[in-house]
């Protein structure tokens, strides 16, 4: 994580030892060794890296690259071959010289068997494709066969791999085993125990990565029950990544809960706005309504999850009361060209330094950048405003902003944070300061009361949702969530990551970015760009932490800025 | 004629025998771990220098003593698996859990002459550098684990167990741990699990191999019971000594379980492959043959879960003669010696020694059902095959018993069974629960399929004729 411009965490050793081995036919060299998931020691390369290495898909239920292996699904079990030995331990030879490759007489999970050197692994043989067979047939047996039903229906790997390797019938005549359904798991989580495959990655996950060992199995045999502890809830902020974990539909969000087809579902990349940490998140959302979030894997900043509160602070941005219209004076609708040509005259016309600025660190580091060069060339005084709860020492941090590195690399943000506010609080009594923008946040709630607001000569006001600022905005410019533009944040860390938008704006909503490029083409005349790529590398020739960066170079994964 | 050769159980059935200390010393109790103790540093035989506890177990290496459990694995080879490198503590546990049905040679041992078992288990300790050894015993045993308990604390107060064991320096203590009722506490990793105080979940291996990998992540050796008693008198007579006894590759005694219906069931040590089959049905001093007027339908020569052998069989094995000659013979059933390799090819298992002997009156179906049940209720349902197939088996032969079978039901059963043992599980349960289903409907499918057909209905409630 120390290297600016990599995706992916590379194995510790740095020019790791290799090992070649064949997969279905066609060589393949890896590491010997990679890291282990929960402790980052090197362990010997599997048989299933190896296959993906080689782009060899093998079925999996209960491995996971993130989790300790387990090995009880079965489902990648594989054939493999080893050079045979000699009686005198030597290896035999083909008459070509090759090692002469000796079958294993039995199969073996690739997810937990390490290669040796020259291994051989065949995935598609007449035996493999049996076995794939008889383990969906054996999961299969006591399954409900809920999908019409089922949230998992449209991602469940029963499904899937039920069509590309399992048979059409069932041979199954007896008595399906019953276990509790709908149980009532957690605030946020129900299980369904007919469908679980007791694969354990809910209870590796929550025992090994979580900390909290809050879920088991209790029974033996074909009744073994998946189970919180007893008399406990399964509450902890991680509770719903096991609902993305579970490969079938036993564990489902209480807040997804039939609320819509997956398969209808478009999936935008993004990320979570509720912290510093930025989570990388897929958005899934159809016809402008956001119906959940899903965390997406990142390796160098929240791996494969994302905290439940996180998760599910999305509801927002669906909400009735969305500001939508462009409001002047006395609540008068108006135009964007109106507002922009009458705030503009304003602006102009006041003296320097008689304005201030209160933009969010929730805002994009592009739209701060626009409001950076605003404040300077207003001469204002600026500052962001601090957010800082109780953080969870794995995903959720401190800092609820999710952009106060970009605040501060910008120049929006004082030093310390909101040292400003009372600065300009006192303006503002003063009479100094007769002019605030305000962009995202509601200043009544951090020393700038009402009574100071309506002291104001001009206070414009961008946000998306009413508060007592808004309401006694003199222009009110309705703005988007971040799921309603494009844009960057910086993370808590330095990352500089990206997202993308998945509904409309609302109403006449417009990307901040894009009035206030208006805004400041009025007053200082020059517009250097015309889409948010051109915002992008113009702002990074600007702000010497984002030096040498453009758009296209973030990726999907970000990339690492000096803070 | 072949006849008892008592080592392990030597004194345990004699009058006035007694479980405590002071009667295992008049038998000349603890003589062997004093021996043990005492050997000095040497040479083993290929001139290489070794210690005192390399050379015991280069003893038990070459006596050629396998693992009594069930696996019949070279005990002398499992030890020398022992990582000995990686700084962690070595554990040596005994496997007390018996639960194979067909079973009762250890209890005997546990509850006639505990001592021995604790003398063999010191003489392992001392010889793999173990200074901290469980026995893990069923929960049943309520009187075992007390009659262990009590022989610990005796064998501590005379310094055979605690520190600087008679004055040797050598620190070793034995704790007791009690099951709680699952078979599958009797695998190995499955023990080490529960010891550990988790839900007897057996490890995948690799990589966690006991002998690297074991209690708490440290080098453990697992042994049965016998084999630890064994042990003992491997060392009190040297390997090549005991290697004589039994016959080669198979060497030592035995203690057979006999069981079903014969005239005299019960436990009878023998040297490994000396007694066949037939002997220790029908001679007077074994199984004494079957009851009056019933002819043999089957043998289960290993334990259930080995596979079943038919009354009338033959087989096409490798036999040595007494003179050292192999030679390919065929021969019935009955005639195979009971070592481990015999029964092994015969295309079964000699396992933990147990032979349950059907006759005529047997109802099959039945008794295949009940057998499916007892590895039904023991599956720990960790992994897919195993979970699913075991319920699936007992349940479709409770149907066939019930009179609601299928004539397609041997063949559906016989199905399902292979789907779940050849390396598909984690561990050899699979193999446990489908060999029994495997082998009786291989051998008598005519009473399957006939079960089958005499149904009251068919399929989904409609009548079929009888066949």
């Amino acid at each position: 994580m120390s290297n600016p411009f990599t995706i992916q965490t590379q194995p510790q050793a740095p020019a790791a030892e290799k090992i070649v081995v064949r997969v279905d036919g066609r060589q393949v060299e890896v590491p010997k060794t990679m890291p282990d998931p929960l402790t980052g020691k090197p362990v010997p390369t599997t048989m299933l890296q190896a296959c993906e290495a080689a782009g060899v898909a093998v079925p999996h239920y209960c491995y996971h690259p993130k989790l300790p292996v387990a090995g009880n699904c079965r489902m990648c079990l594989v054939e493999y071959g080893t050079p045979a030995l000699g009686p005198d331990r030597k290896p035999l030879l083909n008459p070509d010289g090759s090692p002469r490759i000796a079958k294993a007489p039995r199969p073996a999970i690739a997810c937990a068997t390490p290669l040796s050197p020259e291994m051989e692994i065949y995935t598609k043989t007449p035996a493999v494709k049996q076995m794939r067979e008889a383990v969906l047939e054996f999961l299969l047996i006591n399954h409900p066969l809920d999908c019409p039903i089922c949230d998992q229906a449209g991602e469940c790997k029963l499904q899937e791999y039920s069509v590309e390797h399992g048979l059409s019938n069932s041979r199954f005549v007896e008595q399906k085993v019953h276990k509790p359904k709908r149980v009532d798991l957690g605030p946020r989580i129900v299980l369904d125990d007919e469908r679980c495959i007791l694969c354990t990655r809910c209870i590796r996950f929550t025992r090994d990565i979580v900390g909290d060992d809050a879920l088991g199995i209790v029974n033996r045999g074909s009744y073994n029950t998946l189970t919180a502890y007893p008399g406990r809830p399964f509450d902890n902020n991680y509770t719903l990544n096991t609902v993305d974990l579970c490969p079938v539909g036993a564990l489902t969000s209480k807040d997804f809960r039939f609320q819509m087809r997956v398969w209808f579902l478009k999936e935008t990349k993004s990320l979570c706005t509720s912290c510093a940490t930025g989570c990388n998140i897929i958005a899934g959302s159809r016809e402008e309504k956001v119906y959940r979030y899903e965390p997406r894997q990142n390796d160098a900043v929240n791996s494969t999850w994302m905290c439940d509160y996180g998760r599910l602070n999305y509801k927002w941005i669906n909400r009735e009361d969305r500001l939508s219209e462009i409001r002047g004076p006395n609540q008068q609708a108006i135009s964007w060209e109106a507002a922009g040509k009458e705030i503009s005259s304003r602006l102009k016309a006041a003296k320097p330094g008689s304005a201030a600025i209160v933009a969010s660190a929730r805002q994009t580091n592009e739209e701060l950048y626009l409001v950076a060069t605003l404040g300077r060339h207003l001469h204002a005084l600026m500052d962001s405003v601090p957010r800082v709860k109780e953080g969870d020492g794995l995903l959720l941090s401190a800092d609820r902003n999710p952009n106060w590195n970009g605040a501060r690399l910008t120049g929006v943000a004082a030093h310390p944070p909101g040292s400003n506010l009372p600065k300009i609080a006192d303006g503002i009594r003063s009479g100094a300061i007769t002019s605030l923008i305000v962009i995202g946040e509601d200043v009544t709630r951090c020393g700038i009361g009402p009574e100071l607001l309506d002291k104001l000569e001009l206070l414009v006001v961008s946000d998306i949702l009413p508060n007592e600022t808004t309401k006694r905005a003199h222009y009110l410019l309705p703005g988007c969530a971040h799921l309603e533009k494009r844009g960057t944040f910086t993370n808590g860390k330095g990352r500089l990551q990206k997202f993308t938008k998945a509904i409309s704006p609302k109403g006449y909503a417009r990307a901040e970015q894009e009035y206030l490029t208006d805004l400041l083409f009025s007053l200082i005349g020059r517009r250097d760009y015309a889409t948010i790529e051109g915002l992008f590398n113009k702002m990074a020739a600007d702000v010497p932490a984002f030096k040498g960066l453009t758009w296209a170079a973030i990726g999907d994964a970000g990339v690492n800025v000096p803070i | 004629m072949p006849k008892e050769y008592r080592q392990i159980l030597k004194y345990a059935d004699e009058p006035g025998y007694t479980p405590d200390i002071e009667c295992y010393l008049r038998h000349g109790g603890y003589q062997v771990l004093k021996k043990a103790l005492a050997l000095q540093n040497g040479t083993l035989p290929d001139g290489k220098p070794a210690s005192g506890p390399e050379r015991l177990r280069n003893e038990v290496m070459i006596s050629g003593l396998r693992g009594r459990g069930g696996a019949g694995f070279s005990c002398g080879l499992k030890w020398s698996f022992v990582d000995r490198k990686s700084g962690k503590p070595i554990y040596l546990i005994c496997n007390a859990d018996e639960s194979e049905p067909g079973t009762f040679k250890d209890r005997q041992i546990i509850y006639k002459d505990p001592h021995q078992l604790i003398e063999g288990m010191a003489i392992a300790c001392y010889a793999n550098d173990v200074h901290l050894a469980f026995i893990y015993i069923r929960g049943e045993f309520i009187e075992g684990a007390r009659l262990l308990n009590q022989a610990l604390k005796e064998a501590r107060q005379k310094n055979f167990l605690g520190r600087n064991i008679l004055g040797s320096g050598y620190d070793l203590d034995i704790h007791v741990h009690r099951g709680a009722g699952a078979y599958i506490c009797g695998e190995e990793t499955g023990l080490i699990e529960s010891l550990e105080g988790k839900r007897a979940y057996p490890r995948i291996k690799p990589p966690y191999f006991p002998a690297v990998l074991g209690l708490y992540m440290c080098p453990t050796i697992v042994n049965n019971v016998e084999t630890l008693c064994a042990v003992k008198h491997v060392i009190d007579m040297g390997g090549a000594e005991y290697a004589r006894l039994g016959t080669p590759k198979n060497t030592g005694t035995r203690i057979v379980s006999i069981s079903g219906h014969v005239k005299r069931p019960g436990y009878y040590e023998i040297e490994t492959g000396k007694a066949t089959l037939r002997d220790l049905i029908f001679d007077p001093a074994f199984g004494g043959g079957l009851r009056e007027g019933r002819k043999l339908k089957a043998v289960i020569p290993g334990g259930s879960s080995a596979k079943v052998f038919k009354a009338g069989e033959r087989f096409r094995i490798k036999m040595r003669s007494p003179d050292g000659r192999e030679s390919e013979q065929e021969i019935d059933m009955l005639d195979l010696p009971y070592d481990f390799d015999c029964i092994i090819a015969a295309g079964s298992m000699s396992g933990s020694a147990a032979i349950i002997v059907m006759d005529d009156s047997t109802d099959i179906v039945a008794a295949l059902a009940n057998i499916s049940d007892f590895y039904a209720h023991e599956s720990c349902g960790q992994c897919t095959p195993c979970r699913e197939g075991s319920l699936w088996m007992a349940k479709a032969l409770r149907r066939l018993v019930a009179g609601q079978g299928r004539p397609e039901d041997a063949d559906y059963l016989a199905r399902i069974a292979d789907n779940i043992p050849g390396g598909r599980t984690i561990c050899a349960f699979g193999e446990g629960c489908s060999w029994p289903v495997q082998s009786f409907i291989a051998k008598f499918k005519e009473e399957f399929v006939a079960r089958g057909a005499a149904a009251d209905t068919g399929r989904k409630g409609e009548k079929t004729q009888a066949a």
